[in-house]
């Protein structure tokens, strides 16, 4: 075996696809990351549209209920696993190393087969739609709709496949992110002067380790269900429904701040930027973060008040889930007091994360309506709570992903974003936003319930539907704009410069696009926000946590000292094994459904790919990257 | 940068606006509107989303009205601002001002949560036991040996202890104008009470994800006086009406097309347990799990070809001729 795999020659070439294919450096990573996610954002949205379409008005069948269900449950599954959490990858991957002042990731290989699992995760859920039907039980999957005896067909098997690989994708990842984020910081980088967004990266990436097992565990036996006839959910031989959906929101709830955490961290970058003023009250924001991390663990059950657990129990999680709005609403404020007293420099990505703080508020809000738990009964799956989980999601986190494109761009390509069509992408996204799912609220109320195909016209929901419907289409012009955006200034944007913002981080010290290895020198930090404070340090007083000052003698712009276990550059050679090891995974899950001598050839050249892996080296001797 | 006054009053007008919609939008004549709320259990939950709802309007605004004031004053500043790095005190108060707001809000939550939980001691007038199906409800009233389809007949004022269970999915029992969901649990029993204050037909449909026709399970609550309900569970009790003419041909075809095997009739040979009971079928407002009003059009529609009406319909299509379908709608229409 392992002379099979040291057969193929290692790949050189860093120009060209397929070095692309093979590459391991953390930037063309996150750049395929946004790519691929990008394209599974465009998707998802085009699932909505048909959805919109169909409940426009009453009666209508535009698609059958079965493609309809098949609709709502790729929808949620692609926009939370193939769109948000892989946008969200992408700028870890991009950003945290030049953040923190690395030259890599700690595990290069390791990311890039994170990048190809989640690809290959992304291929079983889409392909579905073309092998038989895509799952139809909802990103949820409830039990025991999802066993066989409902649900014959092998869409839920791709549900489940898809995930397993999508999780090995995202475990992979967070360990990899904690890892490096504890050990690669430059000299002088203290954890208090880690930029928020490195430590949002940092508690997402321990949210990941903690919640994706419990998932895991749950598809697990979801699988034994499926393929091997166990009863875990059967409950005409004993087993539970209920377990599912405990098992389920315990990951599913720290999955919204997996979700949401890191947009908050752009924002906490975007803001001190964009407001020429240090983040107000940077550890209260720091650990709000992580209370929210922590806390997230302990709100399952609010996504079940209506199964019968007692007034007891829901009084609980009730009043946990009450308590997560405070270190929420702390950040709100201390953001809002960022922008106080600071000169706003209002170019599209601050609006966007002013567009943010009042969207995502608003869903905040509408989540402290839902931990109301005696109110919530009426609630619970209704258009009340499409609607807040669009404010947060929709609001939330993707204006804040769309605040860190405009904030990024020009760092990843070397470009700016068109500023007009960036300041008409957000005036049309927060129009179409609103009129899109602020009207939910009042289908919700007026007791209309989620995942209906169709309605009656004496409902009285015409109304609203129809003005959500317009609202959808407008998004997706909005979303359309965006686009077209970045593929002209892709080409023809304005060159941005090592640093167009006037930035405060270590990622605007580099060139854009920076170079493989990142540092020339890796930088030595003496503060916070260190870059701006050396630009700027005969302006201002000193800062807190940090001298401030360079140290006597070390006169002269931000080229800081120089560490000579660092002096010489040694970047991590291209390899071809990731893929290698992905593609057998994803070989494996195929055959787990068509024939298991296809499972047996996956996995043993994931096997192999693992053995060869481990006989190479990370860098070869003579390679020292571009 | 200032703010001008007309800017501020812009900003606050919106936000006004914006409120007036969800005022405007509580539109109780609609038949599962949350805001007619017709009983007591749907009025407590109502009165603590009122809570809610405007602790919900007094920090959007302030804290929005903060935002767009904070945004519009310091726009397009010059220069570098005075740095400041936090505020201890501020950052206390900010934390403490959303605790105290939620303890606030969290009591008639709390006292709500325990008050709706369990019927009023002593109270119970009717017990009813819901059996949901892949997509209908079966209704029984075990004390009055009751069994009927899709329909809830309740006495008006009184209390009804509804018990639920589920045959296949988990469903979720849902009638907005009296009250808010409790799921429907296969191998579990979960419980929910009810009251309507006034006489009427309230609208119900299932709330959790259940497959195809999830859309497709509606049903109602039918609230009339003691003396009416009474003489309807009277009537219930009776066995199947004596049918002549085109009814008896329907009968005959009852049999011999093999609805028996899944619809009861009682007093005749149909004891199928798989399908709704049909016993006292012509007398129910609607068919099809609240999809059909009961009327010989669109039971014969139903009759001709289940699963069109409602996808997924475990009833197959039984190729009935133009003859059959009136004879059997003759029929069923008979079964007062």
């Amino acid at each position: 075996m392992a002379t099979i795999v040291q057969a193929l020659r290692r790949p050189t070439s860093y120009t060209g696809w397929w070095s692309w294919v093979t590459t391991v450096d953390h930037k063309r990573i996150g750049i395929l990351y946004g790519a691929t996610a990008i394209i599974f954002l465009l998707l998802g949205g085009l699932e909505a549209l048909i959805m919109r379409i169909q409940l426009a008005r009453p009666d209508q069948t535009v698609v059958s209920p079965e493609v309809f269900n098949q609709l709502f449950t790729m929808h949620g599954t692609t926009m939370i696993f193939l769109a948000i959490m892989p946008l969200n990858a992408a700028l870890f991957n991009f950003l945290v190393p030049l953040m923190i002042g690395a030259g890599d990731v700690a595990f290069p290989r390791l990311n890039a087969f994170s990048y190809w699992a989640f690809l290959g995760g992304g291929i079983i859920l889409n392909l579905s739609w073309l092998l038989g039907g895509a799952p139809n039980a909802g990103w949820f999957g409830y039990a025991n709709l999802t066993g066989t005896a409902f649900n014959p067909g092998h869409g839920i098997d791709w549900w489940v496949l898809g995930l397993q690989v999508l999780g090995i994708a995202s475990l992979a990842s967070a360990f990899n992110f904690i890892v490096t984020i504890i050990n690669m910081r430059a000299p002088g980088m203290t954890l208090m002067r880690m930029p928020v967004f490195a430590w949002m990266t940092l508690v997402t990436s321990f949210i990941m380790i903690f919640a994706f097992p419990v998932i895991t565990v749950a598809l697990v036996e979801l699988m034994f269900d499926r393929f091997l006839g166990t009863n875990f959910f059967v409950p005409s031989a004993g087993g539970d429904p209920l377990l599912w959906q405990h098992l389920f929101w315990i990951f599913g709830h720290p999955e919204v701040y997996i979700l949401v955490l890191p947009p908050m961290g752009i924002i906490s970058e975007v803001l001190p930027t964009f407001s020429r003023k240090p983040l107000f009250g940077y550890p209260v924001v720091v650990f709000s973060g992580i209370a929210i991390g922590f806390m997230g663990f302990g709100v399952w059950s609010h996504h079940m008040f209506t199964v019968g657990l007692g007034p007891v129990a829901n009084s609980v999680f009730a009043i946990t889930t009450m308590a997560i709005a405070i270190p929420t609403g702390v950040k709100i404020f201390n953001w809002i007091a960022t922008m106080w007293g600071g000169s706003l420099n209002t170019k599209t990505a601050l609006l966007f994360a002013v567009g943010f703080i009042f969207t995502f508020m608003m869903g905040g809000i509408s989540g402290v309506m839902h931990s109301m738990a005696s109110s919530d009964y009426q609630q619970q799956d209704t258009y009340f709570v499409v609607a807040h989980i669009h404010y947060v999601l929709f609001g939330g986190s993707l204006l804040a992903l769309f605040a860190g494109a405009y904030y990024w761009f020009p760092k990843i390509t070397g470009r700016l974003l068109h500023e007009g069509l960036g300041r008409l992408h957000f005036w049309l996204t927060i129009v179409a936003l609103n009129v899109t799912f602020f009207p939910m609220h009042f289908l919700g109320l007026d007791g209309m319930p989620r995942r209906i195909y169709t309605y009656d016209p004496s409902m009285g929901w015409d109304l609203w539907n129809m003005v959500a419907t317009i609202g959808a289409f407008m998004l997706a012009v909005s979303v359309l704009v965006f686009v077209f955006n970045l593929v002209t200034s892709l080409r023809r944007g304005e060159r941005a410069g090592n640093d167009p913002w006037d930035g405060r981080t270590l990622e605007w010290t580099v060139p854009s696009p920076p170079p493989a290895h990142n540092f020339d020198t890796i930088p030595v930090v003496r503060s916070r926000d260190a870059f701006w404070e050396e630009k700027h340090r005969r302006a201002i007083a000193p800062v807190a946590g940090g001298s401030g000052r360079m140290d006597p003698g070390e006169e002269g712009g931000y080229r800081p000292g120089h560490d000579p276990r660092h002096s010489t550059i040694h970047m991590p050679s291209p390899s071809y094994l990731p893929v290698v090891v992905a593609l057998g995974i994803v070989l494996a899950a195929y055959g787990l459904v068509y024939h298991l001598a296809l499972a047996a050839v996956g996995g043993a050249i994931a096997v192999a790919g693992l053995y060869g892996w481990y006989m190479e080296p990370a860098s070869e001797p003579e390679d020292t990257g571009q | 940068m200032r703010v001008s006054l007309a800017q501020f009053l812009a900003a606050v007008a919106a936000l006004v606006v914006l409120i007036g919609l969800v005022l405007a939008a509580c539109t109780p004549s609609h038949p599962q509107s949350t805001f007619d709320a017709s009983g007591p259990v749907a009025g407590m939950e109502r009165n603590v989303f009122y809570w809610i709802f405007w602790a919900a309007v007094f920090v959007f605004v302030t804290v929005g009205g903060v935002l767009v004031y904070t945004f519009v004053r310091f726009r397009n500043g010059e220069g570098i601002p005075r740095q400041v790095h936090g505020n201890r005190r501020l950052e206390i108060a900010w934390t403490l001002a959303p605790a105290v707001v939620l303890a606030v809000v969290a009591v008639p939550m709390l006292l709500t949560l325990f008050r709706v939980s369990s019927p009023p001691a002593g109270e119970v007038a009717v017990n009813v036991k819901v059996v949901a199906h892949q997509w209908w409800w079966e209704v029984q009233y075990p004390d009055l040996d009751i069994v009927t389809a899709n329909e809830l007949h309740i006495p008006v004022g009184r209390v009804v202890d509804v018990t639920l269970t589920s045959n296949d999915v988990i469903h979720s029992f849902w009638v907005p104008k009296l009250g808010g969901k409790i799921d429907v649990i296969p191998t579990r029993t979960t419980s929910i009470w009810l009251k309507a204050d006034k006489s009427g037909t309230y609208f119900g449909q299932c709330a959790e994800f259940c497959g195809i026709s999830h859309g497709n399970m509606r049903f109602r609550v039918i609230a009339k006086p003691q003396a009416e309900f009474d003489a309807w569970a009277e009537a219930q009790r009776g066995p199947a009406a004596q049918v002549t003419g085109e009814a008896e041909r329907g009968a005959q075809l009852f049999v011999a097309k093999g609805c028996l095997a899944c619809h009861t009739i009682r007093g005749t040979l149909a004891m199928g347990k798989i399908g709704p009971d049909l016993t006292h079928v012509g007398g129910r407002t609607t068919i099809a799990a609240g999809l059909l009003d009961n009327t010989p059009e669109d039971l014969a529609r139903w009759l001709r070809d289940p699963p069109e009406v409602k996808p997924g319909a475990n009833m197959p299509n039984l190729k009935l001729s133009g003859e059959e379908v009136s004879a059997l709608v003759a029929y069923l229409q008979a079964l007062k």
